[in-house]
């Protein structure tokens, strides 16, 4: 059976002053039907420009290497009206900022019914109709006399549930979370995440969720792939990613998670240096000049993919130096 | 609202102004084209209250008529100018590429040559008259709009809701539609009621020049013109046109301005 989605050695690259800069250099992904995976990684690792490539949403001017296949069907050079045809009806995205992502003169039921009235040529009576049925899923307080609302008259968490809303509308097949709760306090964090799983569960969808927010894809995706630097430095199933993390770039992740109950005063750890800009990576392995345990050959070529068993794998040449 | 002065100022002379022309189609104290040689360059009196011009018309009745050709100029002009430049603004806003890059260098192009000058050529081609004035005034505004609503809705499609919209799979024209030109909207009334205000500028410097309004059809341009002969004997015909330009132009301008702090929600959480 073909999987759902299967991109293989994606490469984007943007355009920028000093010439095209690679965002995303080789990255696979496989997700079948109700499966769920995480994508995490720091601010400019190349998580969204992933997610944007599969939506065909990259900014303008942008280059798209590699294979993606949406069921069995390649998405990459597919022209616009084809993928507007996918867009909303069997792939549908989920924004990290409900602030600037709903238009702030459209009507809710308008939002929210948007792919519905794009894709099966709803009439307004009918697709109001679906909106409240929708905004009721999600639980949007008070949803029948909110459907004429503007999205300032809703707080974070309730903009969060219309935009679930509004990408569930045509009961899509793949749905991409980009950072769905960044925008959120802690505890709303939790409710949106839950609310997420639970309709992926009924729906059978496919979730790609990106975050990075390790705590909450640890509980809400079966496996987890970190990035760095453009590519895929380590994957696996989450809960063993988090337990023994291979690759020095997750182990320092992991390490640095606040822990409640440590002892006062208790500095957290860290890993030193920054990110580097796109174009300024290291050669070789991307982490090379932040990592604890380089060598010379690091510097040399990305290193392979390294299967460590247990369905895992990590980009790194030292894993068997490095002691798990 | 009651906070906006200049709004509240530039509603009430707009309003004189359309209330004026309403009053003018149903009523005028003399009917404003006939001539009444013996009574010519009358000082204001009862029976004719700014007095008469050189062909003994009926100064406050002109006035009236004026208003109408000005506001029928401005509505015909600034309506096709909009409506023309900003579906070619957001055309190329939609489109992107070469077709942009093509319409937005022929607005360049077109601001290159002052409106002046499109009329004179206009008027030399197809002589002068209220239909070179709209096309030369209209031309004008339908750049204007063009560069206004390409901007505007440049700055719209780099927002994060059109992306979601994309993603729910809308095309291009959708957007436009349903996102883009709401968006727009105060940009562009803003901008209209300030053209208006330019087009009765024009339309009464194009009739001073004998280029727009045709006699015997009144116009505060011709009557400008008019009274420039008797500038010496009889002040006051300059000085009445004068004024209804001016006041009209100031009045569109304040409104415009009113609107556009109105219509701005930042500026309306600073006043707050």
């Amino acid at each position: 059976m073909t999987a759902l989605l299967a991109v293989t050695d994606l490469r984007v690259a943007l355009p920028s002053a000093r010439g095209a800069v690679e965002a995303v250099c080789g990255v696979d992904l496989r997700i079948e039907r109700g499966e769920t995976l995480g994508l995490i990684g720091e601010s400019g690792c190349g998580k969204s420009m992933t997610a944007l490539a599969v939506m065909g949403l990259l900014p303008e001017g942008a280059q798209v290497r590699g294979s993606i296949r949406f069921d069995g069907q390649e998405l990459v050079g597919l022209d616009d009206a084809a993928m507007c045809s996918l867009r909303g009806r069997r792939i549908a995205m989920v924004f990290q900022e409900p602030m600037t992502a709903l238009d702030p003169l459209q009507p809710l039921w308008k939002l929210v019914s948007a792919s519905l009235r794009v894709h099966r040529g709803l009439d307004a009576r009918s697709a109001r109709a679906e909106a409240l049925r929708l905004l009721e899923r999600v639980r949007l307080p008070q949803a029948a006399q909110r459907l004429d609302a503007r999205v300032h008259q809703l707080s974070g968490g309730q903009r969060q549930r219309v935009m679930i809303a509004a990408a569930l509308a045509c009961g899509p097949e793949l749905l991409i979370a980009d950072e769905p709760t960044t925008a959120l306090d802690a505890t709303l964090q939790r409710e949106i995440l839950g609310l997420l799983d639970q309709l992926v569960r009924e729906d059978g969808m496919g979730l790609l969720l990106i975050s990075h927010d390790l705590a909450a894809t640890a509980r809400s995706v079966a496996r987890v792939k970190v990035m760095y630097g453009g590519t895929v430095v380590e994957e696996g199933p989450t809960a063993a990613v988090f337990a023994t993390p291979a690759h020095p770039y997750t182990r320092g992740l992991v390490a640095a998670r606040p822990r409640v109950g440590a002892p006062r005063g208790t500095a957290l750890a860290t890993i030193p240096g920054r990110v580097p800009a796109l174009g300024d990576l290291p050669a070789g392995c991307p982490f090379s000049d932040r990592c604890g345990w380089v060598v010379e050959d690091c510097h040399a070529a990305l290193p392979p993919t390294v299967d460590c068993g247990e369905a895992r794998a990590a980009r790194c040449i030292r894993l068997g130096d490095i002691s798990l | 609202m009651r906070r906006h002065p200049s709004f509240v100022a530039g509603g009430v002379l707009v309003l004189l102004w359309l209330a004026a022309v309403l009053l003018s189609f149903a009523w005028t104290p003399w009917p404003p084209t006939e001539i009444d040689i013996p009574n010519k360059l009358l000082p204001p009196s009862a029976a004719h209250w700014f007095g008469t011009d050189s062909l003994g018309r009926d100064v406050a009745s002109l006035l009236l008529a004026g208003a109408r050709t000005s506001l029928l100029v401005g509505v015909a002009a600034v309506g096709m100018g909009a409506v023309a430049g900003t579906a070619l603004g957001l055309l190329g806003a939609a489109r992107r590429g070469w077709l942009d890059a093509l319409l937005m260098r022929a607005a360049d192009f077109s601001f290159a040559f002052p409106a002046l000058l499109t009329a004179l050529m206009l008027a030399a081609l197809y002589g002068p008259g209220v239909a070179t004035a709209v096309a030369a005034i209209g031309l004008f505004n339908l750049a204007v709009f063009a560069r206004i609503s390409r901007a505007a809705a440049g700055a719209v499609w780099s927002r994060d809701f059109v992306l979601a919209a994309r993603a729910c799979g809308r095309n291009r024209w959708q957007i436009t539609w349903d996102h883009v030109l709401p968006n727009i909207a105060a940009v562009l009334i803003v901008q209209a009621t300030i053209q208006f205000a330019v087009a009765i500028l024009a339309e009464a410097a194009l009739s001073y020049l004998g280029l727009g309004v045709r006699p015997p059809q009144p116009s505060w341009g011709r009557m400008l013109n008019e009274a420039q002969e008797y500038l010496f004997q009889a002040p006051q015909l300059a000085l009445y046109p004068g004024a209804a330009i001016a006041l009209c132009v100031l009045g569109l301008n304040l409104l415009g301005d009113g609107l556009r702090d109105l219509l701005d929600p930042r500026l309306a959480r600073e006043r707050a």
